[in-house]
């Protein structure tokens, strides 16, 4: 049972589940909270249960079921008694989103688009099994693993500006790669540069509408501008790096004597060497996850520019949805450092935070919320009401509500992808199947998800982007 | 016996896989988690590979089981359909050794459902009653 607390917010009772240390918080509306499972609530009360969370185990509008963290869960923890949990990162560590901005209308680029997303598709490697166009050594790996996107611009994959425009500057602090596997290292070595499979994709879109003019204005957008989205991670390094310290971190469990409800809540108090080595290696594959990023926008900036000359493609921003991060919060009065879960959440920083960019830090950071494949994505900015309401963090997509088994049954790739053409949408994917898995009506409508961070004065709505071109895994 | 059956899932895979002995279980689960990346009848078995791992138990070996032919068909670009495997217990201690046959990925016969990111511990387990069952959740 669920309690309202207010419009849009609903406690998870501290009864709810034994062991439970604080309630959970939801933020959802009624409608969306009709999609909910019970699974994903127990979740929600799962994620509790863990040591030295601070407020709430909170889930964003977009909740759906998880493994371990729920997907849409964030959860911070007190550097004094709290834990690090790669259940709360996920095994796609620094999954994420950053949206190009250019300089080109709709009615330049959208009679190029079938040639535009044949060539992304073809120059940027996606699917299962693709490895990237790159040959690095090992040495130059361990450089992206402890540079991230720094290493990549270093390498002639970019600009300045990019780093300026990227959540931690590309470079989370702290990587540490002798925390990376052998393993990890031969699995991330061949992929980088390469997009995945399943929901990662690389759409182009068009700003379809502008909900606040002086933000949008500030981020560069204005109405009927081509913009492009690339949203994926560490692939399969990241994968890599979360099952080898899922294993240590199972045993310190034990080691340590914590009671857990789920063994992928695997996890091991602040400070000790088991803490600081995930921490060491998740920020690691997070590196290599904005590495990857970068890579990709330098190979879509030389698509574009083989039809548009000189265009801009200016980095907006980009955002992790899959992290672990220090930040300082208030907390009871106080100013405490505290390690942030955001599991399917996006940082949504208000205005002043110095972690923001200086061209957003009057504003707030911008927030990139992706549609499903065919549905509309938003950018939103950050508001003073996220960091008191939910650590400065929102939704990160548009959430699922039907299985992949299901959406296979249910769907044929072909139909899905004849029915998107329809609505002068362009689409490549290296298997059929993956569009029926991806359809469009598996996802909760992203306009609500939007609304409710929107009304509650965590991230507000800046603008609408309808996808005219999309390239998947 | 089903071999294994998948259950309900929102956003990833779960099954169940079953055995009569906790060796036909660990194959199973294989064959499962295997089926649900590729077609397995796809699969021709022109290659053969061998495992050995250990573990301090059976859960974590089952674990190391799927995570390291997760692994290996990623290194190797590899899909297997076959699968004998023996364990054998010590004090403290299971050891599996294995013999996996498969090929090379060809994308132009073999029908991929899933890449298949991760093994999970969400709801991961043993059980034996009638059979040998284990529960896996896949990361999708």
């Amino acid at each position: 049972m669920l309690n309202k607390v207010d419009e849009c917010i609903y406690e998870v009772p501290i009864d709810h589940q034994e062991g439970m240390r604080v309630p959970g918080r939801i933020f959802i509306s009624e409608g969306l909270l009709e999609l909910v499972e019970e699974g994903t609530i127990d979740q929600v009360a799962n994620v509790a249960t863990l040591p030295g969370i601070a407020k709430y185990s909170m889930a964003m509008p977009d909740v759906h079921l998880g493994y371990g963290f729920p997907i849409g869960g964030v959860a911070a923890f007190r550097e004094d008694d709290g834990v690090i949990s790669p259940g709360g990162v996920g095994f796609d560590i620094n999954c994420g989103v950053r949206m190009l901005r250019t300089d080109l209308f709709t009615e330049d680029v959208y009679p190029l688009i079938t040639n535009l997303v044949e060539d992304l598709f073809h120059d940027i490697p996606s699917g299962v099994g693709a490895t990237g166009r790159l040959r690095i050594s090992d040495n130059e790996l361990d450089q992206v693993f402890t540079q991230g996107a720094d290493w990549a611009v270093e390498a002639g994959y970019g600009v300045e500006a990019d780093l300026v425009h990227c959540e931690e500057m590309g470079s989370m602090e702290g990587a540490d790669s002798g925390q990376v596997s052998l393993k990890a290292r031969k699995r991330g070595r061949p992929q980088l540069g390469t997009l995945g499979s399943g929901n990662h994709f690389l759409e182009i879109q068009r700003v379809d509408k502008i909900f606040d003019s002086d933000l949008a204005k500030q981020f560069g957008l204005f109405e009927d501008q081509i913009t492009v989205m690339i949203h994926c991670g560490s692939r399969g390094a990241g994968h890599q790096i979360c099952t080898d310290h899922l294993q240590i971190l199972n045993k310190a469990v034990r080691k340590y004597g914590i009671d857990i409800p789920d063994k992928q809540l695997a996890c091991a108090p602040l400070g000790t060497p088991e803490a600081n080595n995930y921490f060491g290696a998740m920020a690691a594959a997070a590196n290599y996850a904005w590495a990857n990023r970068q890579i990709i926008t330098h190979w879509t900036r030389e698509v574009f520019h083989r039809y548009f000359g000189d265009a801009d493609l200016d980095l907006v921003y980009d955002v992790a949805h899959n992290v672990a991060k220090i930040e300082e919060h208030d907390l009871d009065g106080s100013r405490e450092k505290l390690y942030v879960h955001r599991k399917g959440a996006t940082r949504a920083f208000g205005p002043g935070r110095p972690e923001v960019p200086a061209a957003y830090r009057d504003v707030g950071q911008p927030v990139l919320i992706p549609g499903s494949m065919g549905t509309y994505s938003y950018v939103l900015c950050g508001q003073a009401g996220s960091m008191d309401l939910t650590f400065g963090s929102a939704c990160h997509g548009a959430g699922r509500v039907m299985s992949r088994t299901r959406a296979k049954k249910t769907y044929v790739g072909a139909e899905v992808k004849a029915a998107l053409a329809k609505r002068g949408i362009k689409v490549m994917a290296t298997h059929p199947k993956m569009l029926a898995e991806e359809a469009p009506e598996v996802y909760k409508p992203s306009n609500e998800v939007v609304d409710v961070v929107h009304n509650l004065g965590i991230a507000a709505k800046v603008a609408q982007l309808q996808p005219l071109g999309v390239s998947k895994g | 016996m089903e071999p294994y059956e998948y259950l309900e899932h929102t956003a990833d895979v779960k099954f169940r896989a079953h055995g009569a002995s906790p060796e036909e279980m660990f194959e199973n689960a294989a064959l499962a988690m295997l089926n649900a990346m590729v077609e397995t009848s796809s699969v021709r078995e022109r290659e053969t590979w061998k495992m050995d791992l250990a573990a301090e138990d059976l859960e974590q070996l089952l674990y190391n089981w799927l995570s390291e032919l997760l692994y290996l068909s990623e290194v190797e670009s590899v899909v297997f359909s076959s699968f004998r495997v023996d364990l054998s217990q010590g004090e403290g201690t299971w050891s599996l050794k294995a013999r996996i046959g498969g090929e090379k990925i060809d994308l132009a016969r073999h029908a991929f459902e899933n890449e298949v990111k991760a093994v999970t511990l969400h709801q991961f387990q043993i059980k034996r009653d009638e059979f040998w069952t284990a529960q896996v959740v896949l990361d999708v």
